[in-house]
């Protein structure tokens, strides 16, 4: 062991004096570690930028991460960059990754995104709830969104309470239907997939927090029409709270070395912008068609060569 | 005169039952939380949270000595610059990298790469030589080899249940993340024996490191690892290296425990019969004290195996490739099927293991066989031939499946055989067939015992909680005990998650409850005959590795997003230890008691009820001890379902602020309800054990 390490050591050294004089833009050979999540969107979409950057000639290097955690890997540079910051979901551990230094804004992508409450399309097609996606609708039928724990209220079933604080139940109260529906916080994403599969068996209505673009989209998810967002309106910000969400960004976080260490493939990264629609195609392959998400990159890079080259360039 | 001797008398008699002691207390608990009065500024009701600075402190310092304390400066030839960094940073990131390196190494030398390559160059060298690249094994070679290992150790029924294991992993396209997999393993596993055997010697040789290290110990294995996930990254950053040491924290401590534990129990004449051999100290302790006591060290490193891959899931939220994180990975997309594939993977890695060495450690070596050569080097001789037959059938595989997969080499991930199809066919019959009938139930159960019951905890003014906790452990241990036990809770009344820590007690109490009656029935069937006992038992051991995310993605289903539904998962992963003690306990009644109980002529239930049940009763209750980890930990994941307790706060601290210092004291908060509840059982299984002659 002690050998080895010797070894690796006088080899870094080496290294670093070998190639330390060569002062030119070219990338460093070290791998870009890109993290991988547990949803499929997230997980093609990174094989796909290692790919791109691997076209580039760069070398690459996965690594499974937790994404509320990861924020603070990138600040570290155990990670290299992050490529799906949801405002919402991630927005709170993003800027305090970057309140504590070493995380730098690398762009929005193009695809805006909406989390919001929704109910599953069937919901609407065979009209368990009149009226619906205007919210109004709702205040004439909470018990077709009841469950067990609810006591013959409406449920809604928001995500972990980590994600938005008490905006859900601060909406309720807003909207004066708290009377008729309450809040349930699901512990992850997984459990909110699986109540809506669960419910999609039976074609029970059902009430969730959601966003697109996701892997939901594909068999139909609509959102509830809330009044409109604006700035204030929110509990937090002063407002009573009766509003929907604002449409949201989507980011790209960094290490602050990356521009230095990888200049091309961090103006690449920078460059890189999906659309909701391209981010649904990622997702599509391997939720609907059932890929792997390697092979749903590989295909996804074949087929669109038009849309992640000139980012390359 | 009459009066006095009547007090006199009612004194003596409560000084005498536990059980008069237990209903006064229970009297004194239900006045004090009827009449005081729940208000914020009522310090009966709720203690203040004066440690709610304490997790900003906690991250404060660890902030400061990671990245402040001693800055030094690095060269970083990337960025062609000096950079600031801090020492102990760097030491740690120093001792990362080293692991790391060991880990690839291993997954290098099984599915090939590059990194072992770059650890003694560069990674410029790499890129420019397209040569340097390490080939994998194929499959069939390290399989083959497995099997021949097996047979070696062990004989041919260890050969046979080896090459169906690693046949499974391969033939469902799981290879790759099994390698991954067992690359931390086979790296994480080594360390914490080793660590064990270490640390085991030395509190075993100074009763002042025993003393400091129980404790320690104590928490270690109470905590729920989630807790200690944020540190770590901190600490040693994300990657494999980051979940093999948070593995090792994980599964150190039992070792330690077995290993101090064997040199206990060996008999003094066993040291003085090597000493007087004239042994040095160091052969007496590793050629004489360390075989003899073989028997609960090799226990530990069964222990050591299991909790390893009980850690694979946990491992890969901060970054172990492998099967953890592609179960994950399937529970996400709802993959049930692929999950339960992945799960049996797991266990299936872990019992090749545990049996291999198990085999190994009981090995003998035979000095005296006079061999030639090619009969002392069979075995090798045989997996070097494999090594060639293997390659050369990988080689003839690159014609064979032209552009495709070779499969003769590497068999890619998920490109195998699945029945996936037959289980999700089962998970939409489960649901299509059982969802309605169920919601009576579930709706019954919330409304007329959980809700309540959640209250009803919720509903206890703190000075009741004191009183009845303190005044059990006092009932049982005297004032010790009561003290221990309060100080305990006082921790946690102190902390600001007061009310989240009584909704995890809530579903803790109710899942123990059922978890023993559940164990208990099984338990008691199978201990009837020997042969179902040892089934029984293989069934635990399995069940324990099997990973316990699986079965929450069907209890939502059929349950929905509700305590139900925590509560289910907790009691299936629950019911585990209370099924494995109560068999233990039955039987481990000395032979001698039942052929007394039989010549008396008892009937076998009187047999059960009279004889067998109170002198297994004090192994039940430290089956009871195991069942409230379990529960714990479990209640802890199930928070990924949905619940209020501690164990949400526990996973929002991965993404808070002061991630770290939450973390841990929340991770205390749960250690501490296991160790109260540990404390009282332990101290009343040793009076009990002690009272009926079993010590």
């Amino acid at each position: 062991m002690k050998i080895t390490k010797t070894l690796a050591m006088s080899a870094v050294v080496a290294a670093s004096f070998a190639f330390g004089g060569m002062a030119n833009a070219a990338d460093s050979s070290k791998p870009i570690k890109i993290p991988t999540h547990n949803w499929s969107s997230q997980v093609v979409m990174a094989y796909v930028i290692g790919g791109m950057f691997e076209s580039m000639g760069g070398t690459v290097e996965y690594v499974p991460a937790d994404s509320q955690a990861v924020y603070e890997a990138i600040r570290l540079g155990d990670v290299t960059i992050s490529h799906e910051v949801w405002q919402s979901t991630f927005g709170a551990s993003f800027y305090n990754a970057m309140d504590k230094g070493g995380v730098i804004d690398a762009g929005t992508h193009e695809a805006a995104t909406l989390e919001e409450m929704g109910v599953p399309k069937y919901v609407i097609d065979m009209d368990l709830c009149p009226g619906l996606p205007n919210w109004e609708a709702l205040k004439d039928c909470p018990e077709v969104f009841a469950t067990a724990d609810s006591d013959g209220k409406g449920r809604w079933l928001e995500g972990p309470q980590s994600w938005h604080g008490d905006l859900m139940p601060e909406r309720l109260e807003g909207l004066g239907i708290a009377d008729k529906y309450t809040v349930k916080f699901a512990g992850s994403a997984d459990a909110i997939w699986a109540e809506l599969e669960s419910a999609k068996k039976e074609k029970r209505g059902i009430i969730t927090f959601n966003w697109t673009p996701n892997f939901t989209d594909a068999d139909g998810f609509v959102f509830i029409e809330f009044p409109e967002f604006t700035p204030g309106c929110r509990k937090a910000d002063g407002g009573d709270g009766s509003c929907g969400s604002p449409k949201g960004w989507m980011k790209k976080a960094a290490n602050y070395q990356f521009p230095k260490t990888h200049p091309a493939a961090y103006k690449a990264f920078t460059k890189t912008s999906f659309t909701t629609t391209q981010i649904g195609q990622m997702a599509a392959l391997v939720d609907i068609d059932k890929m792997s998400h390697e092979d749903a990159a590989k295909k996804w890079l074949a087929d669109n060569e038009a849309v992640w080259k000139p980012f390359t360039e | 005169m009459g009066d006095t001797a009547a007090g006199v008398n009612l004194v003596e008699r409560i000084k005498r039952s536990k059980l008069l002691q237990l209903f006064l207390l229970i009297c004194a608990f239900l006045i004090l939380y009827f009449t005081i009065t729940p208000s914020e500024n009522n310090y009966l009701w709720r203690l203040p949270s004066l440690f709610a600075i304490v997790p900003i402190k906690l991250n404060e310092t660890v902030n400061y000595l990671m990245f402040d304390w001693f800055p030094i400066d690095i060269w970083n030839a990337d960025i062609e610059d000096y950079e600031e960094s801090a020492l102990l940073k760097e030491i740690t990131r120093s001792f990362s990298r080293a692991v790391l390196f060991f880990i690839e190494l291993i997954r290098e030398i099984l599915l090939g790469g590059k990194k072992t390559i770059v650890a003694f160059t560069s990674w410029d060298f790499v890129s420019e030589n397209e040569w340097a690249v390490w080939p994998a094994l194929p499959w069939t070679v390290v399989a083959a080899s497995a099997v021949v290992l097996g047979y070696a150790l062990k004989g041919k029924w260890l050969a046979l249940f080896v090459a169906f294991a690693t046949g499974y992993i391969a033939v469902f396209g799981q290879w790759e993340p099994a390698m991954e997999t067992l690359s931390f393993v086979l790296v994480a596993a080594p360390i914490s024996v080793i660590l064990g055997l270490l640390f085991g010697i030395w509190a075993f040789k100074s009763k002042r490191v025993e003393a400091i290290l129980m404790p320690l110990l104590n928490i270690a294995q109470t905590m729920p690892h989630f807790s200690y996930l944020v540190p770590v990254t901190v600490l040693f950053g994300v990657g494999d290296h980051a979940g093999a040491i948070a593995t090792v924290i994980f599964a150190t401590p039992p070792m330690i425990r077995l290993t101090l534990l064997g040199l206990k129990a060996v008999p003094p004449e066993v040291g003085e019969a090597g000493m007087m051999n004239g042994c040095t100290k160091t052969q007496l302790m590793f050629k004489v004290l360390v075989p003899s006591a073989r028997q609960n060290i090799l226990v530990g490193v069964n222990q050591v195996i299991m909790q390893c891959l009980a850690m694979a899931v946990i491992a890969s939220f901060i970054g172990a490739k492998g099967l953890g994180y592609n179960l994950l990975l399937s529970l996400n997309q709802l993959r049930i099927g692929q999950a339960l594939e992945l799960g049996i993977c797991i266990v299936l890695i872990a019992v090749v293991l545990d049996k291999l060495s198990l085999a190994w450690a009981k090995k003998q070596i035979d000095y005296f066989a006079d061999q030639s050569f090619a009969q002392r080097h069979k075995y090798g001789l045989i997996v070097f031939g494999i090594l060639i037959g293997g390659c050369v059938l990988a080689f003839i595989g690159t014609y064979l499946f032209q552009g495709g997969i070779n499969y003769f080499y590497l068999i890619p991930h998920n490109k195998g055989i699945t029945t996936e199809p037959f289980w999700q066919a089962g998970v939409d019959w489960m649901v299509d067939n059982w969802y309605a009938q169920l919601q009576g139930f579930n709706r019954g159960l919330i409304i007329n015992v959980l809700v309540p019951m959640k209250n009803a905890y919720l509903g206890m003014p703190v000075a009741a909680t004191f009183l009845l906790t303190m005044g059990i452990g006092f009932i049982v241990g005297g004032l010790r005990s009561a003290l221990i036990v309060g100080g305990f809770i006082l921790f946690i009344a102190l902390t600001e998650w007061w009310d989240r820590a009584l909704i995890t007690a809530y579903m803790a109490t109710f899942a123990v409850i059922v978890s023993m009656i559940l164990g208990t029935i099984v338990g008691v069937v199978c201990a009837q005959s020997t042969n179902s006992s040892k089934f029984i038992l293989v069934v635990c051991d399995t069940l324990q590795t099997f990973p316990s995310f699986i079965y929450l993605i069907p209890v939502i289903m059929l349950f929905g997003v509700t305590d139900t539904s925590v509560l289910i998962a907790v009691i299936v992963y629950a019911t585990i230890p209370a099924i494995r003690y109560t068999v233990e306990g039955l039987r481990n009644v000395p032979q001698a008691l039942l052929d007394a109980g039989n010549m008396s002529g008892v009937t076998r239930l009187q047999r059960l009820r009279t004889i067998e049940f109170p002198l297994a009763l004090p192994h039940f209750m430290l089956g009871i001890n195991q069942v409230v980890v379990f529960a714990l930990f479990m209640i802890i994941i199930g928070a990924m379902i949905g619940t209020e307790d501690l164990g949400q706060y526990i996973l929002k601290a991965l993404s808070d602020k002061n991630g770290i210092g939450n973390g841990l004291m929340l991770g205390l908060c749960v250690a501490f309800i296991g160790l109260a509840v540990d404390h009282v059982i332990s101290t009343w299984a040793k009076q009990r054990r002690a009272m009926l002659g079993l010590e």
